[in-house]
């Protein structure tokens, strides 16, 4: 008991402390303007806008790839070595520091594939980052699901995709969304891959608009553009010598958390109501 | 045909994490060969300094090792002795209702980004630390090493507890019916047959305080130092890898592999740690 209030109190004394400094920084300037040498003006609107187009890049590559395979390994994989393989490889990847996928992404992504350091580059690495937590995820979410509701599907002729997408997915997807939310909360506040491919510290430009007034109205220039994420521009206020950046990179820290928090809560909740409303 | 069609295009997902696994190595020893083309292996491994970006270069990876252990020695004498006791008061003690708030906060808790938890260590844990030792640097291992064991805390009750609650109750029952109180039963019957998942915990500790980066990166400071004195400034593998990725080095110098060579050291590392986190789980696996 000693022990877990010694636990709890620290946690709070620590997010007090930050949440004293920071507080007083808040304010609508500070998520409008770009970093700045003097630290009474210096925002994070690079970082935010930053860190949600890689969320997003993230999303796309890691929900259609992590879902897929989970449900192969679920529904389709035989036993074979081939399974084992997969499998004990994503078991292994959840435990690779994740300071090493960013020397993978150098390595691959930004010079062998030429993406350079863009957003592109980041939402690929988190993606790969984030998979073993989704793959995780959708799999524990499928299992909970009975046989009856497969074998009554077979019973009235459908094949086996079409169990899957009308049975298995729909009854599985509060669970995969869990996951995915948790993975999501994961990556955004990653810091350390993102460094290690390069991303800028200081950065007082937003990536190019995705919609245009002309035709085809839609762009993917930002993907290729350079950034920052909310995680660097903490980095960045932090290990500068003035007071004055910490006050910022207190803030900064402080809209981080509880971006992570609420997120976390809301996987959390998920489950919550998951467990006790399904009844099968 | 259809229905084959999806199937290989859900096998060819599954198989993506293959292919990271392969990408890892792949880039890793690529990289780390070229590098050791000019750095003998004995060099990087004996020589006791490292000074990779000066005229006199010297590669003598132990100097960030010993960063790297020294700061999770610290994290870990925090992290192991708190975190077995918070699971074992959770499993065995805890009213219920306690146990159902406590559980979501320590998740909640492991969400934290660790550039947070950096924050903390520089701003918060050091100036604390130079009241009790006045001496003490600005940069250093000690207080990283706390308050990455305060980080890991979280995971390890987390499993801990979850291995503690597999054991079956009759266990328990049979304790106290020789007439051994809560607190015996806890220590003597539970956590020995919890062990094997206590330790697969405790392991998992280790390879998150070893590859544990922003923490270090802020608060023990980038300058390599040989040493084992938490109470100095040290970089790890980590921080140093973080220090090179944001400077200007271009791609294909010596600088630019040293990146991959450390990294390549960190990769095994870990991997030695689960393999004998398997080896554990194995020898101490108690069937009911």
């Amino acid at each position: 008991m000693v022990a877990l209030m010694i636990g709890v109190l620290t946690f709070v004394a620590l997010f007090l402390d930050m949440a004293m400094d920071g507080v007083g920084r808040l304010s609508w300037d500070f998520f409008t303007n770009y970093p700045s040498r003097r630290p009474g003006q210096a925002g994070i609107l690079s970082a935010w806008v930053g860190s949600t187009l890689v969320m997003l890049t993230t999303a796309f590559f890691a929900v259609p790839l992590g879902v897929a395979a989970g449900v192969y390994l679920e529904e389709y994989a035989p036993k074979n070595w081939v399974t084992d393989l997969i499998e004990i490889n994503i078991t292994n990847l959840a435990g690779v520091p994740s300071i090493v996928y960013g020397l993978l992404a150098l390595g691959l992504f930004v010079y062998q594939f030429g993406f350079g350091q863009s957003i592109l580059s980041a939402g690929l690495t988190l993606a790969l980052l984030i998979l073993p937590v989704v793959i995780v995820a959708t799999r524990e979410a499928i299992r909970s699901i009975p046989q009856v509701i497969r074998e009554g599907s077979y019973a009235l002729g459908a094949t086996q995709w079409q169990t899957v997408r009308y049975h298995i997915l729909p009854y599985s997807s509060a669970g995969i969304l869990t996951g995915v939310i948790i993975g999501m909360a994961r990556a955004i506040g990653e810091t350390a891959p993102i460094i290690t491919i390069g991303a800028l510290t200081f950065i007082a430009f937003l990536p190019p608009a995705p919609v245009k007034a002309e035709p085809p109205f839609i762009s993917f220039e930002w993907l290729m553009s350079p950034f920052s994420v909310m995680p660097i521009q903490m980095f960045n206020w932090t290990s500068r010598p003035e007071a004055a950046f910490h006050a910022n990179a207190a803030a900064a820290g402080f809209v981080l958390v509880l971006m992570t928090l609420a997120m976390n809560g809301l996987a959390i909740w998920l489950r919550y109501r998951l467990r006790r409303n399904i009844k099968w | 045909m259809r229905e084959r069609l999806i199937e290989l295009v859900l096998f060819l997902a599954a198989l993506v994490s293959v292919f990271t696994t392969v990408g890892i190595v792949y880039v890793l020893v690529k990289e780390s060969v070229t590098f050791f083309q000019h750095v003998p292996l004995t060099r990087f491994l004996t020589d006791t300094q490292w000074t990779p970006l000066f005229d006199d270069a010297h590669f003598g990876i132990m100097v960030l090792l010993s960063g790297t252990l020294t700061s999770s020695a610290v994290a870990l004498l925090i992290a192991i002795p708190l975190g077995t006791v918070i699971a074992i008061y959770l499993s065995e003690f805890a009213p219920f209702k306690l146990r159902e708030i406590a559980k979501p906060f320590l998740e909640l808790l492991g969400g934290v980004p660790t550039i947070v938890y950096g924050y903390f260590a520089l701003l918060f844990v050091t100036p604390l630390l130079q009241k009790v030792y006045p001496d003490l640097p600005g940069f250093n291992l000690l207080s990283a090493g706390i308050v990455m064991g305060i980080m890991i805390i979280p995971y390890v009750s987390s499993i801990s507890e979850d291995a503690m609650r597999a054991v079956p109750m009759s266990l328990r029952e049979g304790s106290y019916a020789m007439g051994a109180t809560r607190f015996q039963t806890a220590v003597k019957v539970v956590v020995p047959a919890a062990f094997s998942g206590i330790a697969s915990a405790y392991i998992l500790g280790i390879s998150r305080a070893v590859g544990e980066t922003m923490i270090l990166a802020v608060a023990a400071g980038m300058q390599p130092n040989l040493t084992f004195n938490p109470l100095e400034p040290a970089a790890t593998i980590t921080a140093y890898i973080v220090q090179v990725a944001l400077g200007d080095l271009p791609h294909g110098s010596v600088g630019y592999q040293t990146i991959f060579a450390a990294g390549l050291t960190l990769m095994v590392f870990t991997l030695l740690c689960n393999i004998a986190g398997h080896i554990l789980r194995k020898t101490f696996r108690e069937a009911y």
